[in-house]
């Protein structure tokens, strides 16, 4: 009896893929299916910006996927339809915004905070380390209050 | 001992600015994209009428003169707030304004018009929102402005209101909407 709940449990979660977002059936070919699914991952939905349209169950990302079935199906390079939709909807569509002077600071900044603390930890320790190391003895001697 | 100081003062500083970063942010739309059509040619279309489906818009139809281009539709309410200023702004001023019917139903739409006034000099129906699309567009109401070269020149995000039309829009609109 248990093990019959168990899998029927199993079963009902391995079941919620099934509730697809897109109601369109695969491309026939692969290889275009394949690409849909990457363009799709990679597009934001601009209603529900924290979504791509391959998981938004807006009425946009819909139009937006058919889109780019439609060009796809079309011929189209990846480029092409990124192109088509960053020079409509900017910049913003991308999940991955490209490399560009206007992105560089989006880029680097991490790494360049990094780098300054990396600076500053290794200026302060090598200080400190200076300060202590001759006077060390003496000075915790004179001044420990517990002494 | 100034050196001392001044590495002191730096976090707060970087508080300071990040603050101002912060108090920018809290004023930032984030639902509100700047569109890349800005200074583009318009996008074309060929769409039918929704008045009458037998004939056909075109926005090249304008060139010549400048006009906003409004997205509507009956089942954006947003769309019902600025109707009113859009009805208003069309019997001031005489600017053409086309209607891109968004997703529609043909006849809520017609209905729609004769309840609450037309502002349009026509509106174009895209049952299917391809056109829309072409426009970079991701809701509804989204306003154009096109100047009489057939490029956009602004795009405006949600109901209109005064303060943009007559404020912002009107006097450009005068100089052929450059």
């Amino acid at each position: 009896m248990r093990t019959a709940w168990v899998t029927l449990l199993l079963t009902a979660l391995l079941a919620a893929p099934a509730f697809a977002i897109d109601k369109n059936p695969p491309l026939q070919d692969p290889q275009l299916q394949a690409r849909y699914e990457t363009l799709t991952h990679q597009l934001r939905c601009l209603v529900c910006q924290n979504e791509s349209i391959a998981n938004s169950t807006a009425d946009l990302a819909a139009d937006l996927r058919g889109q780019v079935r439609k060009m796809l199906q079309e011929g189209k390079s990846n480029e092409a339809i990124i192109d088509y939709m960053t020079d409509r909807y900017g910049q913003f569509v991308l999940y991955k915004p490209p490399v560009r002077p206007s992105t560089w600071l989006l880029w680097a900044g991490p790494f360049a905070l990094l780098l300054l603390g990396a600076v500053g930890l290794a200026v302060v320790v090598r200080r400190r380390s200076r300060m202590v190391a001759p006077e060390a003895a003496p000075e915790t001697e004179d001044e420990d209050p517990w002494a | 001992m100034i050196r001392r100081y001044a590495l002191y003062a730096l976090p707060l500083l970087i508080l300071v600015g990040l603050v101002g970063f912060f108090w920018r942010g809290l004023y930032l739309n984030p639902s509100q994209i700047p569109s890349p059509l800005i200074g583009k040619p318009a996008p074309s279309f060929d769409l039918p009428r929704l008045d009458d489906a037998s004939r056909r818009i075109a926005p090249g139809d304008l060139q010549g003169q400048p006009f906003l281009l409004n997205v509507w539709a009956t089942w954006c309410a947003a769309c019902k707030q600025e109707h009113g200023t859009l009805v208003q702004f069309a019997q001031d001023t005489g600017v053409t304004i086309v209607g891109l019917d968004y997703k529609d139903e043909r006849k809520a739409a017609q209905l729609w018009l004769e309840e609450h006034g037309d502002p349009y000099a026509v509106v174009a129906f895209d049952a299917d929102g391809q056109a829309a699309l072409d426009w970079g567009v991701y809701g509804a109401p989204e306003t154009f402005l096109v100047d009489a070269d057939g490029v956009i020149r602004a795009k405006h995000i949600g109901p209109l209101t005064p303060d943009v039309l007559y404020r912002d829009w009107l006097p450009r609109l005068k100089k052929g909407g450059r």
